[in-house]
C-alpha cells in the first residue's frame, strides 16, 4: 500500500490516519523492529521510522536520548533499511526520517535505490526544505518514493504553495514552533497551518509535534487527514526499559488510544 | 559595502559559494526559514544605510577600541629571519576579534525591534562577547555553553554571570560546542519571534557566513591600509588561525584578490592527525552538512559528526565556515594543521620575545607562520593575533607546570 493509499483508506472511513514514529536501533535493532511491528499490529496506518542522527536540531530531549542511545549501540544506516523492510513487510507504508547529512554522506541516489529495495515509501526531511538542494527529489521521482516536506506556523503562503508542490504522499505540519516532545496541551497555531496548508494543496496533511493522548488525537484529527506521534511512543520504550514485552503491551495500549481518538474526531 | 557576488569568491544570494555544487547553502528546519529570511533583509538593509554603518564604526571606535593596531614584531622577525606584522585584535575590548561580530549582530538586532538574543560557546569568548554586547544594547541574553566547556572555563562562566547573562549549560551528546550550537537552534524555533540568534562564527546557514565575515571584514581591510600606510606596501603572506572561521575570513577578505599575496588558514592539528585527535575540518574532512551548510564536516562513513579535539577551545569545532571550504577548493587560500605542542611552544615564543600573551587559537597562526618563515626568509607575514591569551592561563599553567621549579617553556632570551 502507498501512503497516499493509507490517507484514502481513512479519509474514506471518515477518519483520520495514524502516523506512529520510533528511531531505529531504539532499544536495539530487534527491539525497535518489535516495537514498530507492535505498533502496526495496534491500529498504526503509517509508519515514520527515524534514522538516528548525532546532531538532532529539532528534536526535544525524548527523541534526543533515543538517538543517543541507539548510535551508542552501534546502528548503523544498514540497520535503518533492515528495520524499514521488516516493518514495510507487514503492507504498511513505510518512510524514513532523517537529517539531511546521513543521507547526502550514504550517497542521495544510493540511499533512494537501497530504500526502495527495502520497501520503504519514502523520505521525511525535518532540515531540508524543497529549495535547500534539489538532489532528493530527483532520486525520489525515479523511484517512486514520497518526499514529504516540513511546514510550519511561520511558513508565508508562498512558501507554503512551493513546500507543498514539492512534496508527495502527504504533507508534514508541524503544530507549534519547537522541537519533538509530548506537550500537555494541543497547539492554537495547528488548526490555522492547517488551514492555509489545505488551501494551497489536494494533498493529505498530518500534524505533528507534541500529540501524546487519544484525547489529543482526537481534536487534532477533526481538522487534519492525519495524526502524527512521536516522542510519546519513544517515552513508552523509556519508561520499559528493563522489561520488553511490558514495553510493548504498553506501545499497544497507547496505539489502541491514539486509533480510537482518531476515529472519534 | 558590498554584499553578493561581487567576487567568485563570495556568495551568490542564495548563500551557495562556488555555486549549488559548491559550499553553503542554507539547510535548516522550515520553522526556521521565515526568520533566515527577514533577517537576510533587514541585514541588507542596515548595511545600506549610513546611520547603521556609521552608528556600527561608532561603537567600534569608541566602545570596542577599533580600529586594532597593525605591529611589526621587530624581536620575533629577527629571530626567524621574516618580517612578521601582528594585527593586534588582542587589544580589542573583551580580548578579541569576536567583539566586532556580536556588536554588529546586536545593533542589528535593535534595529529589528527584537529583545532578546541567543548564542552559542565552546570556551566562553563568544559567550562573554554576546553577554557584553547584550549588556551595551539592553537586550536579554542567554548562552548555551556544553556542560564539558561550563566546567574547564568556569571564570568565563562568571564573566558572562556578572554581566547578566544566563548560561545553560548543554549535557546532551559531546557536551561541547557544536551540541551548544544544537540547543541554541532548539531554543531559536521557540522564541523566534522575538529573539536574534547571535552565531559565533561565519558559518552555519545564510546569510550568517556572509553575514558574519561583513561585521568582521575590518580586519582585513584596516591591516591592508595599515601595511601599505605604515609599511610601505601589502604582505607577501597573510596567515590566521582557523576553527570555524570567523577571524580568519574576517582577515583574508580584503586580500582575496590581491593575487600576489599568499593566504594561509592554519587549523587545530590537535594530538596530530594520525591520532585522529585533531579538529583540521579542511584538512582532514568531507564535504557534509553541518549545522545549516554544505562545507568540510568531521563525519564517519554514515554521516555522523566525530568529536574534535584541540588544546584551543576556540578552535575545537568538527565543521568549518562554508567559504573556507570554497577558498580550499578554488585554490585561493592554503590550509594546513598546526598541532597542540606547535601552538604552545609559539604561545611561549611570542610572550618571550615580545612581552605577548596570545590566546591558544592565535598561537596556532604564529605557530603556521614560523613555519612559513623557512621558505620566505626575508618576506612580509602578516598575522591575525585574534585574541589574547588571559583566558588561557589555566591550560598554559597545567601544560608548561607554570609557577613550579621545573617550569619549562623553551629557551627564548
Amino acid at each position: 500500500m502507498t501512503t497516499a493509499t493509507a490517507f484514502e483508506k481513512a479519509r474514506a472511513d471518515g477518519r483520520a490516519a495514524l502516523v506512529g514514529y520510533l528511531p531505529a536501533g531504539f532499544p536495539d535493532v530487534a527491539g525497535g523492529i518489535d516495537g514498530l511491528r507492535a505498533m502496526v499490529d495496534a491500529g498504526c496506518d503509517v509508519i515514520e521510522i527515524g534514522l538516528p542522527y548525532s546532531d538532532p536540531v529539532m528534536d526535544g530531549p525524548t527523541i534526543q536520548a533515543a538517538a543517543q542511545q541507539a548510535l551508542e549501540g552501534g546502528v548503523r544506516i544498514a540497520d535503518v533499511l533492515r528495520t524499514v523492510e521488516a516493518v514495510a513487510a507487514t503492507g504498511t507504508p513505510t518512510l524514513v526520517m532523517t537529517y539531511w547529512n546521513p543521507i547526502e554522506r550514504y550517497g542521495v541516489s544510493r540511499f533512494a535505490t537501497d530504500l526502495a529495495n527495502a520497501g520503504g515509501a519514502g523520505l521525511i526531511t525535518p532540515d531540508l526544505t524543497p529549495d535547500a538542494d534539489p538532489a532528493w527529489a530527483a532520486s525520489a521521482d525515479e523511484h517512486d518514493l514520497d518526499k514529504v516536506f516540513l511546514v510550519a506556523p511561520s511558513s508565508t503562503d508562498e512558501r507554503i504553495a512551493m513546500t507543498t508542490a514539492a512534496c508527495r504522499g502527504f504533507v508534514y505540519a508541524t503544530a507549534v514552533m519547537g522541537v519533538t516532545g509530548a506537550r500537555t496541551t494541543t497547539s492554537d497555531l495547528a488548526g490555522p497551518l492547517v488551514a492555509r496548508t489545505k488551501a494551497a494543496t489536494e494533498l493529505p496533511v498530518g500534524v505533528g509535534l507534541g500529540v501524546s493522548t487519544g484525547d489529543q488525537a482526537a481534536e487534532v484529527a477533526s481538522y487534519a487527514d492525519g495524526v502524527i506521534v512521536g516522542s510519546a511512543f519513544v517515552r513508552v520504550l523509556l519508561d520499559h526499559a528493563d522489561d520488553r514485552a511490558a514495553g510493548l503491551r504498553a506501545l499497544a495500549r497507547l496505539t489502541e488510544d491514539l486509533a480510537a481518538g482518531v476515529r472519534r474526531a | 559595502m558590498s554584499i553578493h557576488a561581487t567576487t567568485p569568491y563570495d556568495a551568490d544570494a542564495r548563500g551557495w559559494f562556488g555555486g549549488p555544487e559548491g559550499f553553503g547553502g542554507r539547510f535548516m528546519p522550515e520553522a526556521l526559514v521565515a526568520a533566515l529570511d527577514e533577517l537576510t533583509v533587514a541585514w541588507q538593509d542596515a548595511m545600506a544605510d549610513p546611520t547603521f554603518v556609521g552608528e556600527f564604526d561608532a561603537i567600534l571606535r569608541d566602545y570596542a577600541g577599533i580600529p586594532s593596531p597593525l605591529y611589526f614584531a621587530e624581536r620575533l622577525s629577527d629571530k626567524v629571519g621574516a618580517r612578521i606584522l601582528l594585527k593586534r585584535e588582542d587589544l580589542n575590548h573583551t580580548g578579541a576579534h569576536k567583539i566586532r561580530n556580536v556588536l554588529g549582530q546586536a545593533l542589528l538586532t535593535k534595529r529589528m525591534g527584537k529583545t532578546r538574543v541567543i548564542a552559542e560557546t565552546g570556551a566562553g569568548q563568544h559567550g562573554v562577547a554576546s553577554a557584553t554586547a547584550a549588556a551595551y544594547f539592553g537586550l536579554d541574553c542567554t548562552v548555551y555553553m556544553g556542560s564539558v566547556d561550563t566546567k574547564r572555563q568556569a571564570l568565563n562562566v562568571a564573566r558572562m554571570h556578572l554581566l547578566g547573562a544566563k548560561v545553560v549549560a548543554v549535557d546532551s551528546g559531546s557536551a561541547t560546542l557544536k551540541d551548544a550550537i544544537n540547543e541554541a537552534l532548539r531554543d531559536w524555533v521557540s522564541s523566534v519571534d522575538h529573539t536574534a540568534y547571535l552565531f559565533g562564527t561565519a558559518a552555519g546557514p545564510h546569510p550568517f557566513p556572509t553575514m558574519v565575515r561583513e561585521f568582521c571584514r575590518g580586519i582585513g581591510d584596516e591591516a591592508r591600509r595599515q601595511s601599505i600606510e605604515q609599511y610601505g606596501g601589502l604582505p607577501d603572506a597573510v596567515v590566521a588561525c582557523v576553527g570555524g572561521g570567523s577571524n580568519a575570513i574576517g582577515l583574508f577578505t580584503a586580500f582575496l584578490e590581491d593575487e600576489d599575496v599568499a593566504i594561509y588558514g592554519f587549523e587545530a592539528g590537535g594530538e596530530g592527525f594520525d591520532t585522529g585527535r585533531h579538529a583540521a575540518t579542511i584538512h582532514a574532512g568531507e564535504r557534509g552538512v553541518l549545522h545549516g551548510a554544505r562545507t568540510f564536516v568531521l563525519q564517519d562513513d554514515d554521516g555522523q559528526t566525530v568529536e574534535s579535539h584541540s588544546i584551543s577551545a576556540g578552535l575545537d569545532y568538527p565543521g568549518v565556515g562554508p567559504q573556507h571550504a570554497h577558498l580550499a577548493d578554488a585554490g585561493r587560500a592554503t590550509y594546513l594543521p598546526v598541532t597542540d605542542v606547535e601552538a604552545m611552544d609559539a604561545m611561549a615564543l611570542l610572550a618571550r620575545t615580545e612581552g605577548i600573551i596570545p590566546a591558544i587559537e592565535s598561537a596556532h597562526a604564529i605557530a603556521g607562520a614560523l613555519r612559513l618563515a623557512e621558505e620566505r626568509q626575508g618576506q612580509t607575514i602578516l598575522i591575525n593575533l585574534s585574541g589574547r591569551g588571559d583566558k588561557d592561563m589555566g591550560t598554559a599553567l597545567e601544560y608548561f607546570r607554570l609557577g613550579q621549579a621545573d617550569a619549562e617553556t623553551g629557551d627564548v632570551k
